[in-house]
């Protein structure tokens, strides 16, 4: 049993493949419980789709896929946020256009590249084809993303529990709101690597979802969220690694499994507690 | 959400009260939202002093939630001018404090009560730093008076609607303003709530400060209340609680037409 977790950690690219998915699984984590309570589930997804016309950009100009996306999330957030302050639209009809777009883009550019193999790692993502760049420029964003998210702690809590309070006291509701975006579409970004484009919002909503049905208190969200994603990160390296199973498949279904465990847990407390 | 300036959250406009201000004074203020023609409010003209205790009355749709979102800062002033405690309205956020209405907040989010009376600190803190000593002494301190201690640590959503108004109050109360504005906070509040809010208010009062509450619940003000403003875009009253419910403002404000043998209602002289 021993030797079976051991053997894999002997080689670097599956170490570095599992470095970069415990970063993004933190990153997630710590972002997941403010996503679900602000109801941001909908832009995540959108975000993640929208940088798909980035990474393939990057890729044509030869530039590193993450620094296009980077660019490509920042520019839908923007893109959102002015369409939205339009007062025309309500926010999720802004996300609704950007999102479609942006992805369609995404995919006619690929159509063109005409490698659409290559690129179906960028859909469903290849955690096992981090390059040490790759793993620098994801402990960077990881490591700022958590750190940001603890250093505004208080402002998120007040902006998500009571925009007018935050209005009157002098703070900004919307640009908390954006600049917490801002957070998710890097977020985003690093995750591709790890479960891709298609299957990021399963990293970023379900581990707090689960966590929500187990407690009430922040605080604890964040870190049962945090505990989830770094588990069904592992699971599906190893997953990945023995069964030659899609990597990003077997997380969002381990986190899924976690989610309907809880469910019945809770489902049943409420039963035996009544 | 951002026609308003945004300045100072946080220490740097603390500005002390100015002396013999009143705490609000508004002159000629008058307010038309966006897109509309009709004003919600007109050639508003009035002033508290500190030590006071207002109720603002009038129907719905009389433009008391728009005059306390002007003089909390959150809308900006289009005609006329609002000060408080002798500064300018939203040059200061620290002399001003409002209990919303409870339909503005999410209730639903996974907060406890003793992080919601914190938020009340917030004003002093501003960015990076965290509530201190002094800050958590006076969250417990404000539950302590609206008697929430023993349920500091529930989640506000498995809250009673009494008991949430108190966790609002208690906010304010550690935000340690000196004017308080309180919009309508009797909707779906218990018997006990109600009479502790205005015990607390009587005593804030009496250390000086200075409370507005609307209401459009006409019933309980012959009790708690010696000053009333009776708003219907305009003030169409203001004083004694007898000489501004007359039923002719009443029947004006309200819409409906005035009979004789109004005035011997006996709820209006109680």
């Amino acid at each position: 049993m021993a030797q079976w977790i051991t053997e894999p950690l002997q080689y670097v690219f599956f170490l570095k493949g599992l470095g970069a998915g415990l970063l993004v699984a933190a990153a997630c984590g710590v972002l997941s419980g403010f996503i679900v309570w602000r109801g941001m589930a909908f832009i995540g997804d959108a975000l993640a789709h929208a940088i798909l016309p980035g990474i393939v950009i990057a890729l044509m100009l030869g530039i590193h896929m993450l620094i296009g996306a980077l660019a490509a999330a920042i520019i839908s957030v923007l893109a959102i946020g002015t369409l939205t302050s339009h007062r025309r639209f309500k926010e999720d009809t802004s996300i609704g256009v950007i999102f479609a777009g942006a992805f369609a883009l995404g995919i006619l550019l690929m159509n063109r590249v005409g490698t659409f193999q290559d690129l179906s790692h960028i859909l469903f993502g290849n955690i096992l084809g981090v390059s040490s760049f790759d793993l620098i420029l994801i402990a960077i964003v990881a490591f700022l993303v958590i750190f940001l998210v603890l250093l505004f702690f208080k402002e998120l809590l007040v902006t998500s529990f009571d925009r007018t309070h935050a209005l009157a006291i002098g703070l900004s509701p919307l640009a908390i709101h954006y600049g917490f975006l801002i957070l998710v579409a890097s977020t985003t970004v690093i995750a591709t690597q790890t479960v891709g484009v298609v299957m990021v919002l399963a990293l970023l909503v379900t581990p707090a979802a689960t966590a929500s049905l187990l407690t009430k208190e922040l605080w604890k969200i964040i870190m049962l969220s945090t505990f989830f994603a770094l588990v069904s990160i592992i699971a599906g390296f190893y997953t990945s690694y023995y069964f030659d199973a899609p990597s990003g498949a077997t997380i969002v279904l381990v986190l899924t499994a976690f989610f309907l465990a809880a469910f019945t847990y809770s489902k049943a407390k409420l039963r035996f507690n009544v | 959400m951002l026609n308003v300036p945004l300045l100072c959250y946080g220490k740097n406009c603390d500005h002390p009260p100015k002396a013999e201000s009143a705490a609000l004074e508004v002159k000629d203020v008058g307010f038309t939202y966006g897109g509309t023609s009709e004003p919600v409010l007109q050639d508003i003209n009035l002033r508290i002093n500190p030590g006071e205790k207002v109720a603002l009355v009038g129907p719905n749709g009389a433009g008391k939630s728009t005059l306390m979102k002007l003089i909390l800062g959150l809308e900006k002033i289009q005609k006329g001018q609002i000060s408080i405690y002798g500064h300018h309205a939203n040059a200061c956020r620290h002399r001003v404090a409002m209990v919303p209405q409870k339909s503005t907040v999410d209730w639903s989010f996974p907060v406890s009560v003793r992080q919601v009376v914190t938020m009340g600190r917030y004003v002093h803190l501003g960015w990076f730093r965290n509530p201190g000593k002094k800050d958590r002494e006076a969250v417990d301190q404000a539950m302590e008076t609206m008697e929430i201690s023993h349920i500091a640590d529930k989640q506000v959503g498995e809250l009673s609607g009494g008991q949430q108004q108190r966790v609002m109050l208690a906010r304010t109360l550690a935000h340690n303003a000196d004017l308080m504005l309180l919009d309508e906070p009797l909707n779906h509040v218990d018997i006990a709530t109600q009479e502790l809010m205005f015990h607390t208010i009587e005593k804030v009062c009496r250390m000086g400060k200075s409370v507005l509450v609307s209401t459009h619940d006409l019933g309980i003000l012959t009790v708690h209340f010696s000053r009333v403003l009776f708003l219907d875009k305009t003030i169409i009253g203001d004083g004694p609680v007898k000489d501004v419910l007359t039923p002719q403002n009443i029947a004006r404000a309200y819409g409906f037409e005035f009979h004789k043998g109004m005035e011997h209602e006996s709820w209006l002289n109680g």
